[in-house]
């Protein structure tokens, strides 16, 4: 070995040179983990949006051609003659039934037809194709719907359209939609935030203002970080245990005698909200914790200077300081319960109803809806379930950014 | 005459009707501070009531004829219409996605919290960061229909259709690590954060590279704030429900074969669940056992977690 080669400098030397070389490797691979993360991201909705669009082939039980009443094709039909063949072609308990239902008299000529198509026609999809297929394989899916089903028509679809939104639960993929579901949604979030917002922004009143430190208070902090890292399908079974069972007397209506005709047990949306309020009571709790804390003791003093009970000062001073704060860690903590699927699979959500529910009747929710179509095994449900989900996704979007701008709006610096 | 009287003798009774003002009893003050204090201690009894109902439904089915707690613990095969009642095929379900999921997430997760807190611009960290809690908020559901229609088809075909089944435990395992990634990276980004940056000042003035003052000096620093992201996020893997519940399986399965399907504790009571399940059936009473031993495995994680954080956190003036 050389001089050179044994002196400390050489070493130095040779050894920063690999260890830049470490550093820059390790650069990279920090860097490239984070992408992936964000990759993950983007391919799963992709994902989704590949589903909500594409292809698909319709057939008819009855080819729409056969319906056309001399010479004139469906869609050009005039109320009586749509009303006409209704009556001839289903049976009279059917079309009672559905007089019943809404007498013929008050429906419209598009009623009519979409009766037409829905009873007497009934389109079934064939065969559906996602998005990108649809976009690179246009001229196959065209050769083979002609090939093996003649009869049907191939049309590009998206599956999330107004009717999606504003039609019932159906058993068949081309007339099902998620009203329902949206509204089961809307009115379990409504009791949840009904009950959780009160308890969740008294609770941490209580923590920040009155607490003092002892036993008991230390106690029920750390409790409130514990129900935190519950998981939520324990909440499911609490709820199943407490609110469905133990209480099925006021969930289902009974003790304000409000029991829904579809529902008598405590299987209810009433249940369902109460069981989510309970969910996100210790995210409300902390979340508002810390914005009170947030809030400079000076104004507290300045409240109680000027003669202010101790109510007096946080109702007129400390509060309105924290609710942006508050409100915005309620409204994410509420757009989680709108996301929570698995709490009310065990709470008794219902998956085939087609009417719209009030408090004390069965329910099903968004998540539910896509829950139940995701494990079907037939394409068309999937296209649906991927449309429910961009429905769920924008719901949750606009609440977050609710909750962005009322904290860019309020916010205020001391 | 009088009414000065009067004046005077308020005067005078002046300081000690402040005193007065303060120990006077106020009803409605005193009213609303018991509200709120009941609003606090609500969540004591939603503690209580957790404990109880599990334990009381878990307490109803072990003495029931069937089932023995034993038998329980170290069964192997959990067939509720011939009676056995060995809950390990669940639990093993369980490990293996829990496994899968921190194989994904951990390595991922620690990468991208040192790129955050060590390596990129403020600006990349502030587009960065909302994306992933972004990733963080999307409900698990979704994860689901994208572990069964995306990584499943992907998993048979890269590994053979007949290798891999339609549903099995690596695709759910692999979602739910996605899905846990953003929560580990949240959490020890905070914790690598945390770290004074006369630390790292220090690190670099004895020549240490950046990757050195990442690897030697702000990890060791910020170490139990990691090992404390790493638990929750175990915990949270366990209590996963509906990636399980979409991808992993409908049938309890003894393996430890990720290509398998299987079913886990929680994809388990989904499953029972769903449907009219009626009372004090012995379906009912189990899923409140499950619900106990799932309830046990998730606390004891959540409290060691906080144990690390209060007991190994390295305080800086």
């Amino acid at each position: 070995m050389s001089e050179k080669a044994r002196s400390p400098r050489f070493h130095y030397d040779q050894n920063l040179a690999a260890r830049t070389k470490t550093g820059q490797v390790w650069k990279v691979v920090f860097l490239g983990s984070t992408i992936i993360g964000i990759l993950a991201l983007s391919t799963l909705l992709l994902n989704i949006l590949n589903s909500a669009f594409g292809f698909v082939a319709y057939q008819g039980k009855i080819l729409p051609s056969t319906l056309a009443i001399e010479g004139v094709p469906l869609e050009q039909q005039t109320r009586d003659q749509l009303l006409t063949l209704l009556q001839t072609n289903l049976s009279n308990g059917a079309y009672n039934k559905l007089n019943n239902e809404k007498a013929f008299e008050d429906r419209s000529r598009a009623d009519l037809h979409a009766l037409v198509l829905e009873r007497i026609v009934r389109y079934k999809v064939v065969e559906s194709w996602s998005l990108w297929d649809s976009l690179t394989n246009k001229s196959e899916i065209k050769s083979l719907v002609a090939s093996e089903f003649p009869d049907a028509e191939l049309k590009f679809k998206s599956w999330l359209t107004l009717d999606f939104l504003a039609s019932q639960q159906s058993s068949e993929a081309v007339t099902a939609g998620i009203r329902t579901a949206i509204l089961g949604t809307l009115w379990t979030i409504l009791i949840t935030i009904l009950f959780a917002f009160p308890v969740g922004v008294g609770a941490a009143i209580y923590l920040e203002e009155y607490a003092r430190d002892n036993w008991f208070n230390r106690l029920v902090r750390t409790n409130i970080n514990n129900l935190a890292g519950v998981p939520s399908i324990i909440y499911g079974i609490l709820g199943l245990a407490i609110f469905v069972r133990a209480l099925q007397k006021l969930t289902s209506g009974e003790m304000l005698g409000m029991v829904d005709p579809t529902s008598s047990t405590g299987r209810t949306i009433f249940s369902a909200g109460l069981t989510l309020g309970l969910l996100i009571l210790p995210i409300i709790i902390i979340n508002s914790q810390e914005s009170i804390r947030a809030v400079p003791q000076a104004l507290r003093k300045a409240g109680f200077g000027l003669g202010a009970t101790k109510f007096q000062t946080i109702w007129a001073h400390v509060l309105p300081n924290a609710l942006p704060g508050i409100l915005t860690g309620t409204i994410l903590a509420v757009s989680r319960a709108i996301g929570e699927t698995a709490p009310l699979v065990v709470v008794g959500a219902s998956t085939a109803i087609s009417f719209d529910p009030g408090i004390f009747s069965r329910f099903t929710t968004l998540p539910i809806q896509i829950y139940q179509w995701t494990a079907r095994p037939q394409d068309e449900w999937r296209h649906l379930a991927a449309a429910a989900i961009v429905a769920l996704l924008a719901m949750m979007l606009s609440m977050n950014a609710a909750a962005i701008l009322l904290r860019n709006r309020f916010a205020r610096k001391y | 005459m009088v009414e000065t009287q009067n004046g005077m003798e308020e005067r005078t009774m002046y300081p000690t009707k402040v005193t007065g003002l303060k120990n006077r009893r106020r009803l409605g003050e005193t009213l609303i501070q018991s509200l709120l204090f009941l609003a606090g201690f609500f969540s004591i009894f939603t503690t209580i009531a957790i404990i109880y109902e599990l334990g009381k439904e878990a307490w109803l089915f072990f003495s029931l004829p069937e089932v023995n707690l034993w038998q329980f613990l170290t069964g192997t095969s959990w067939q509720p219409h011939i009676n056995e009642f060995g809950v390990l095929p669940l639990v093993s379900a369980t490990l293996v996605t829990t496994f899968i999921a921190m194989l994904i997430a951990i390595p991922l997760g620690l990468t991208t919290a040192v790129y955050l807190s060590e390596y990129a611009t403020t600006r990349a960290r502030n587009t960065i960061k909302p994306v992933l809690e972004i990733l963080a908020g999307i409900p698990t559901i979704v994860y689901g229909y994208f572990a069964l229609t995306f990584i499943t088809p992907f998993l048979r075909s890269v590994f053979g259709s007949d290798v891999v089944e339609i549903y099995n435990t690596a695709s759910a395992g692999l979602v739910m690590g996605i899905l846990i990634l953003p929560l580990i990276a949240s959490i020890s980004e905070d914790a690598l954060n945390a770290v004074p940056r006369s630390l790292r000042e220090a690190a670099y003035g004895l020549g240490a590279t950046k990757l050195e003052v990442a690897i030697k000096t702000v990890i060791p620093a910020a170490l139990s704030g990691i090992a404390a992201a790493i638990i929750l996020g175990i915990s949270r893997a366990i209590g996963e429900t509906m990636i399980v519940a979409v991808a992993a399986g409908a049938g309890p399965n003894f393996t430890l074969n990720p290509f398998k399907g299987a079913e886990t504790m929680t994809g388990h009571i989904v499953r029972i669940s769903g449907g009219d399940l009626s009372y004090d059936s012995i379906d009912y009473n189990s899923i409140f056992a499950i619900g106990l031993l799932l309830f046990s495995f998730t606390l004891v994680l959540n409290i060691v977690s906080q144990g690390i954080v209060r007991r190994f956190r390295e305080v800086y003036e």
